[in-house]
């Protein structure tokens, strides 16, 4: 069974029609992916056992015809808890950790009975741009398998492409989400700060962490962040608001006609490269052919989005990764003489290179001496990047410009540089700073790599980042392009 | 605000974070630490007079369950002892937390 050009609504009448059945629809799924991860290596781990098991059960009820997730085969980023299935957010300290509970976002997968068919690869602690962090593999874009899926999500990002699932869970803390959906020409949503639950997603940096799904198409994203959004109880930064049907309004007479549109002439800069730039500016006529209003506008805060991140984030992890001491679960270093020696060795050995140094920016930017100067500083920034945000927002409905800079780069060209690594998150950790919904869609091909288009939206705005990025997909064809896999160099 | 950071305060701030560096990883941490905060430099210059430091983009109040403990079935105990590295009757066992090979602090 291959994903592409199907979606959510078709497999699902396939299933209920029993033109297919689930066990039938998860084997074949898996064999899909078995054939193709020699290639990708984009799980850690396949979840065949209790997938069929649990395939097996919904032959028997039946699927019911009132519920699209109902035996659909997904995947589940490894930072995300799945109570029984090893749970190792791709770190060496979490190597055995079998979680005891469901994250919420899976817990609601479970009462609709999906398929989980497995744990993706992501940078170590979702940390990273390519998922060369992870401490087990590294994983290869389908569309040449010598460059990076891009990260953290990098290994949802992968399946998704190569045709394997409708969609795959990630997370996104500063364009993990957005950035692997660009550099594989797929969907990926990061939706408002407090729209998804982050209970039983292993922290990075709480303040920035959301989850949300990397897809084939637009409206199977929409509707299933419907299902894994609201208010959850043990997470007190989730919104209470009313949750929309986002899908519902996408069907034939969507349209953005009248939509006002900001361009941040910052996000089109001399930094990013001109081939993305012309598939940005052919998104921009597309749209204004479709009745939309695009202005350039200035947001002039952006350059600081990436050093003020890399002070922030790392703080929060610096605290959030203190729970991996090396007593209650996870690795233990052998050979030690006492308490304090169970503390290093093991946080020492266990953690990977890019952990390490992002606990060591943050420790830094948080002790005494270094708090006014870095973190309190970065902090007054993030205001600054927020109020471009609200100050836009005023006048217009979305923002639009490239996810990334650039399309993928090769496997291996940017690991020794860390500086140069974290400048590939430019123009998606703004959006985290400020919290509001941002898209990646597939809008066209640099040498002849996909290139994404971001939108963004207001704060628990989703719909109309959906709508316009359902409208761009249905009007294009760059979605119905697929890598050839095993064709290539 | 250039590069501050020498191999000493990089093993200080280690400490804190309770890890440490070989010679060689010290070495490589504190040169890519050096260039990481160059990158910062840029952010101190910027005047944020009278800017309040935004921590969260939510503006909710925190709220607190009830302080009552939550109980868990003798199988959920165990699922969770099981993902301990050392145990012993139903504990989580730790080395000595005095070193016993000096004559402790």
């Amino acid at each position: 069974m291959n994903f592409y050009d199907t979606n959510l609504t078709q497999v699902h009448n396939d299933l209920v029609n029993k033109r297919i059945s689930v066990t039938e629809l998860t084997k074949e799924t898996l064999t899909n992916i078995k054939a193709h991860e020699k290639d990708l290596k984009a799980y850690l781990h396949l979840n065949e056992d209790a997938a069929l098991k649990e395939a097996a059960a919904l032959d028997k009820e039946g699927v019911p015809a009132d519920d699209v997730i109902a035996g659909m085969p997904l995947a589940v980023k490894d930072n995300i808890l799945t109570k029984g299935l090893t749970t190792t957010a791709a770190s060496k300290i979490l190597e055995n950790f079998n979680p005891v509970y469901d994250a919420t976002v899976v817990a609601k997968l479970n009462q609709h009975h999906f398929i989980n068919v497995g744990k993706t690869n992501l940078d170590e602690f979702a940390m990273g741009s390519s998922t060369e962090n992870s401490a087990f593999q590294t994983t290869s874009n389908p569309w040449d398998l010598t460059r990076v899926p891009g990260g953290s999500s990098g290994g949802s990002a992968a399946s998704v492409a190569a045709g394997e699932v409708l969609g795959a869970l990630g997370t996104d803390t500063g364009g993990s989400i957005r950035m692997p959906a660009s550099f594989n020409g797929i969907v990926g949503m990061k939706p408002t700060y407090g729209r998804v639950s982050r209970w039983g997603v292993i922290a990075f940096a709480s303040s920035f962490d959301q989850v949300g799904w990397l897809t084939q198409n637009v409206k199977d994203n929409a509707t299933l962040m419907s299902i894994i959004s609201g208010q959850d109880k043990h997470d007190m930064t989730t919104s209470d608001r009313e949750v929309p049907d986002f899908a519902a309004e996408l069907n034939d007479s969507a349209d953005v006609k009248g939509l006002k549109i900001a361009v941040p002439k910052e996000y089109m800069s001399d930094d990013v490269d001109a081939g993305v730039r012309k598939v940005i500016m052919d998104a921009v006529k597309h749209f204004e052919s479709l009745g939309a209003s695009v202005d350039e506008v200035s947001m002039p805060n952006t350059k600081y989005g990436v050093p003020a991140y890399y002070i922030l984030a790392p703080s929060e992890a610096s605290s959030n990764l203190q729970r991996y001491d090396g007593i209650r679960y996870g690795f233990r270093a052998k050979d030690v003489k006492n308490l304090e020696d169970v503390y290093v060795k093991s946080r020492s050995e266990g953690f990977g290179a890019e952990v390490k140094r992002r606990i060591m920016l943050g420790t830094f930017s948080l002790s005494a001496g270094s708090y006014d100067a870095y973190f309190l500083q970065a902090a007054k920034i993030r205001r600054l990047i927020t109020n471009d945000f609200i100050n836009v927002f005023k006048d217009y409905d979305l923002i639009i410009g490239p996810t990334g800079a650039h399309p993928a780069f090769k496997i291996g060209s940017e690991t020794e540089d860390p500086r140069k690594m974290y400048m590939n998150d430019i123009l998606t950790v703004p959006v985290n700073m400020a919290g509001v919904p941002a898209m990646s869609v597939p809008a066209g091909f640099s040498e002849g790599l996909p290139v994404g288009l971001q939108i963004i939206g207001k704060m628990f705005d989703e719909k109309t980042v959906y709508k316009a990025g359902y409208v761009f997909e249905q009007t294009t064809d760059f979605h119905k392009q697929h890598p050839q896999l095993g064709g290539q160099n | 605000m250039a590069n501050q950071l020498d191999e000493q305060a990089v093993e200080h701030v280690a400490s804190l974070a309770k890890l440490e560096f070989d010679k060689n990883e010290l070495s490589k941490i504190t040169g890519q630490l050096g260039n990481i905060m160059d990158m910062f430099s840029e952010l101190q210059s910027k005047d944020v007079k009278d800017v309040e430091p935004m921590i969260s983009p939510t503006d909710m109040d925190t709220v607190l369950r009830d302080d009552k403990a939550e109980h868990i079935s003798k199988d959920e105990r165990q699922a969770i002892l099981d993902n301990a590295p050392d145990t012993e009757n139903g504990l989580i066992k730790v080395p000595a937390i005095i070193d016993e090979s000096e004559d402790g602090e």
